[in-house]
């Protein structure tokens, strides 16, 4: 790009001093002709020649809108087509305060601040943790990593600097794209700081954990068992304290993945003996942004055990100058990369925290009885689904007890469910995940999602849909 | 020099936990219509239902919506001037968040069919494109959700890079320099690299020497940025560059120091084998308060094999987007995070460089180093501020360290009592620095290209009226803020586990900050019966 050095068109509406005059004025009273000449730090050899081959620019946002706009309606959404895949990232409803408050530039657009002056995004975080500690049961939480695997990921190293030992148990059937993550905080083999990843055996019937076999992998080299409810393919874990229980005795830490929108229902892991509790944050309010709505939290009890071994920030509650005021203010922030570089806990950065005002948003807006009632709405709904989904002939679902997420075999229909959901889109429905690749001990088998997005008439449409694709 | 008057919205407003009465509602779930649905207590196995609700506030929607508006309007923010250094405040925008927020973005999901997804593939596929060009690298990847995880993502590359040369048992050691970001040695350190550290020479960068005296056959890669957030560009990179790789290490360019130089260097170029842009700071998305965030990874083709995956690709015969995963790159690290990254991120940054077009992203950098020099003359005229590294006589690039050591010591007031007083003229806090402070009381304004003038001048006005307040009457300043909701924190016994509580449960039980002034009970708070209820509930948590 042999760029013009005096620019002669209108100004740019992102850029005050881009009129032609206003950036004259800026030159003038630095003293130079060309903007070249303050770049004098640079050697001629490291500056490009290169012609910048760029798509023209859209400097109208009425061009830019038209743009992005129909570009992106080559995208189908789950708004136009019925979805039910879930599998880490969820459609959930997203209550229109929600998406209010996510938009509010104040907090789109924040930066860092201070404690006084951004007093309302402090709170806000404040109120993230202080909802997320109640449905957990745990009274110390740390502002949001980037997803669940990332905060599982960060979990397991807590768990090894705590206990000294490298090694973790995993159910064998954890969704292999959260492994992969938990996978690539462990470190290869070769390295000193590895955590090997044992996997536990699952119950083939229910997807709980093997209890038997759990014992037996169990030792004074196991840093942590990590255990999920709902499991990754949906299953409600029915042994959370026997598994805490056995965990304790081998000086283990047990990190219980859990899905916070459950919580109204099912024992908090504050309460079953979990150490550490993370899980995804994207259910409380955010969309599912093609995957970007993921993020994921992180809990303990308030021990200095636990509390010292956070990678993340942390905001407190504390007292202001005034007598009798309260602000907030960043608590353990010394043991954060921010602080002390490499000799920090993991490292810390920017995260989700916009997702975080909106996840407070979110619980504020269920309360008690919303979280108890929309809990019971998806279990009810699910269930209703999946029984009339596995009365149709050779359809099969494999696990009984699930809370949103459930497991359906085609094996008996002699498809795949490649097929399935190939027939399924050509109705206008994006099938449940297929599962054959990731776990082939389950045939041709597909998990599907059903929310409280999903209305009577949508599981008609599935039914018959599927009826006539496994015909 | 005028100073604006400002003073914040003081709502008073207490904690959502305190807000509400039993019985309201904010939100209702959907009626379960079919009959034949069985009731909640046949479906759970036994012995998982939660015993006690959660006590969560029972606030009806509107008291909802007010309570966060008025913590949104106590949120100052980007509202005024905000010059924060490093972090590029860029407009973000309108059209970004509208168009981020419609179903075709926000209403899918990442495993659909991909003949459903093949509008933001392509946006994908062509801002990776855009990244190349502006990097000469080969390829991009999105999938770390910050700068640091882009750091981390390198890190991974470096491991796998070495193993599959079967030399990772010999290369333990990552080298980086002071004045990097701390997240590049914290994310070489978490991979388990050991790091080296170099420290700054006379001419405000570290000499070659110490990097010669660094690297070895122990070396795995140079993790490093330039220019550092100083405006000190190292004019040796290209040498370090090439004995890094006579050494067998891989060269990393942490690019958040990239708007000053956008469309001049190009890492690929200098030699670099890998990159990182942020696109939260330098490509005009929002910030958000701290993500969602993209660090953009970019790499040479030598490094394609090991990047996490999936990665985008377009059949040149059909023009059709897919993506390759896992399964097909057996060298990959993996994952750094679920799904592709922050996809509504790389659209606002997409639609970013389309506003600007090449030109428009040279006019940018010019601009934002342009103001940088404006603000320099003008500081270095400013009571009691220095230039860091005063013998550099070269012009900085887009920002500068600027040291108040002198204001210190002649009226006791430190940077973060300026950094207090100046949001009472409703100026965003400066950034500092980061640890270790290398210069004594560091101030690092950066004005990018979209400030004004005017608010550059109005930043400017707002640290000298500061200052001269510090020296008038340094309690003023001391005190401050004066015209915020709150007075300033104090943050003295913070990190005692006796005074720490980062929820309202533990607050309650270990009585921090819970109690208003006598007399001062806000009328929509429930007070001190919620508060004997959380006690009430704590106590018995304590005993149990």
């Amino acid at each position: 790009m042999e760029a013009p050095s005096t620019v002669t068109r209108t100004a740019h509406p992102y850029m005050a001093n881009s009129a032609p005059a206003l950036r004259q004025e800026l030159l003038d009273a630095v003293g130079v002709s060309d903007p070249d000449a303050l770049f004098e730090q640079i050697p001629a050899a490291h500056r490009t020649t290169h012609a910048f081959d760029l798509p023209p620019a859209l400097r109208s946002e009425a061009q830019l809108q038209r743009h992005l706009r129909t570009t992106l309606a080559a995208n189908v959404s789950c708004e136009s087509n019925l979805s039910f895949l879930g599998g880490g990232v969820w459609q959930h409803y997203v209550p229109a305060v929600c998406d209010e408050i996510a938009q509010r530039t104040e907090f789109v657009t924040s930066e860092w601040g201070t404690p006084a002056s951004d007093l309302g995004r402090n709170q806000a975080w404040f109120e993230f943790a202080s909802q997320l500690g109640e449905l957990l049961s745990l009274d110390f939480v740390g502002l949001p990593v980037y997803s669940w695997g990332c905060a599982a990921g960060h979990a397991v190293r807590m768990a090894a600097r705590i206990s000294g030992r490298r090694e973790l148990l995993v159910p064998a059937t954890l969704d292999r794209e959260r492994l992969a993550v938990i996978r690539s905080y462990c470190a290869p083999p070769q390295m000193a700081d590895h955590i090997a990843i044992v996997e536990v055996a699952t119950d083939p019937r229910t997807d709980a954990l093997d209890l038997a076999d759990l014992e037996a992998k169990l030792s004074s080299r196991t840093a942590a068992v990590y255990v999920e409810t709902p499991s990754g393919l949906g299953a409600i874990e029915p042994n959370g304290p026997e598994i805490a229980r056995l965990a304790r005795a081998a000086g283990a830490e047990t990190i219980a993945g859990v899905d916070p929108l459950s919580l109204g229902i099912l024992a908090p892991p504050g309460e079953w003996g979990a150490d550490i509790a993370v899980g995804p944050t994207q259910p409380l309010g955010v969309h599912m942004n093609c995957g970007g709505g993921v993020g994921g939290f992180i809990a303990t009890r308030d021990e200095e055990r636990y509390a010292r071994q956070y990678p993340t920030l942390q905001v407190s509650i504390a007292p202001t100058r005034a007598p009798g005021e309260r602000g907030f203010a960043m608590t353990l922030f010394e043991q954060s990369s921010y602080g002390r570089r490499e000799e920090g806990n993991d490292w810390t950065g920017n995260s989700v925290y916009l997702w975080a005002i909106v996840n407070a948003v979110y619980m504020s807006l269920l309360g008690p009885q919303g979280f108890a009632d929309l809990g019971a709405t998806i279990v009810r709904r699910s269930h209703d689904a999946a029984r009339r989904i596995g009365a149709l002939p050779g359809v099969e679902i494999r696990f009984p007890h699930f809370f949103k997420e459930f497991v359906v075999s085609f094996d008996g229909t002699g498809r795949t469910v490649a097929e399935v959901n190939a027939a399924l889109l050509e109705r206008g429905i994006f099938g449940g995940a297929d599962l054959s690749a990731d776990h082939p001990r389950l045939g041709q088998s597909a998990l599907y999602c059903v929310t409280e997005v999903h209305a009577r008439e949508d599981v008609d449409r599935l039914v018959r849909a599927l009826a006539e694709v496994t015909a | 020099m005028s100073v604006p008057r400002f003073h914040a919205a003081a709502w008073d407003e207490p904690l959502v936990m305190e807000l509400g009465r039993p019985g309201r509602r904010a939100q209702l779930a959907p009626d379960v219509e079919d009959e034949a649905a069985l009731p909640l207590s046949e479906l759970l196995p036994a012995g998982v239902a939660r015993a006690q609700p959660p006590a969560l506030p029972e606030l009806s929607e509107f008291e909802v919506q007010r309570h966060y508006l008025h913590l949104s309007q106590m949120t100052l923010g980007m509202m005024g001037v905000n010059l924060f250094g490093t972090c590029t405040m860029k407009y973000n925008a309108r059209v970004n968040e509208l168009i981020a927020a419609r179903p075709e973005l926000a209403e899918i999901h990442p495993g659909q069919p991909l003949e459903t997804l093949q509008g933001v593939l392509r946006i994908v596929h062509e801002f990776e494109r855009i990244l190349c060009e502006l990097s000469g690298m080969d390829r991009f990847v999105f999938q770390a959700g910050g700068g640091a995880d882009a750091a981390y993502t390198h890190a991974c590359v470096t491991r796998a890079y070495h193993a599959a040369r079967g030399e990772l048992e010999q290369r333990t050691e990552v080298i980086t320099t002071i004045q990097t970001h701390p997240c590049n040695a914290a994310t070489a350190a978490a991979a388990g690299f050991d790091v080296v550290t170099l420290p700054l020479g006379p001419d405000g960068y570290p000499t070659l020497a110490s990097l010669e005296a660094a690297v070895s056959e122990r070396t795995a890669a140079l993790m490093v940025g330039n220019p550092d957030d100083m405006g000190i560009y190292n004019p040796e990179i290209t040498r370090w560059i090439e004995l890094v790789h006579e050494a067998g290490g891989l060269a990393f360019y942490d690019n958040a120091n990239f708007n000053g130089v956008m469309s001049r260097i190009r890492g690929r170029e200098l030699g670099f084998d890998a990159c990182m842009y942020m696109l939260h700071k330098t490509f005009g998305a929002p910030k958000g308060g701290g993500g969602p965030a993209v660090g953009a990874y970019g790499c040479s083709a030598e490094l394609e094999p090991f990047l996490p995956r999936p990665l985008v690709t377009r059949d040149a015969a059909t023009g059709e987007y897919g993506l390759e995963t896992l399964a097909e790159a057996p060298q990959s690290i993996g994952k750094v995070r679920e799904f592709w990254g922050n996809v509504p991120v790389v659209v606002k940054a997409y639609s970013w460089t389309r506003a600007l077009g090449a030109e428009g992203i040279r006019d940018a950098a010019d601009l934002s180093v342009l103001a940088n020099n404006y603000m320099d003359a003008r500081l270095a005229q400013v009571r009691g501020v220095t230039r860091s590294n005063p013998h550099v006589t070269k012009r900085r690039l887009e920002m500068t360290r600027w040291s108040l050591a002198q204001v210190l010591e002649e009226t006791g007031v430190d940077v973060h009592d300026i950094s207090n007083r100046m949001v009472d003229y409703g100026v965003d806090a400066p950034w500092l620095a980061h640890e270790p402070w290398l210069v004594p009381e560091p101030v690092t304004p950066e004005p990018g290209e979209l400030w004004s003038k005017e608010d550059v001048d109005t930043w400017i006005d707002v640290l000298e009226r500061v200052i001269e307040e510090a020296y008038a009457d340094p309690e003023l300043v001391r005190s401050a803020p004066h015209n915020h909701p709150i007075a300033q924190v104090d943050v003295a016994r913070v990190d005692e586990p006796s005074q720490w509580a980062t929820t309202w449960r533990a607050a309650v039980r270990k009585r921090v900050a819970i109690a208003r002034p006598a007399g001062s009970d806000h009328p929509r708070a429930l007070g001190r019966a919620s508060l004997s209820q959380a006690e009430a509930s704590a106590g018995a948590e304590a005993s149990t």
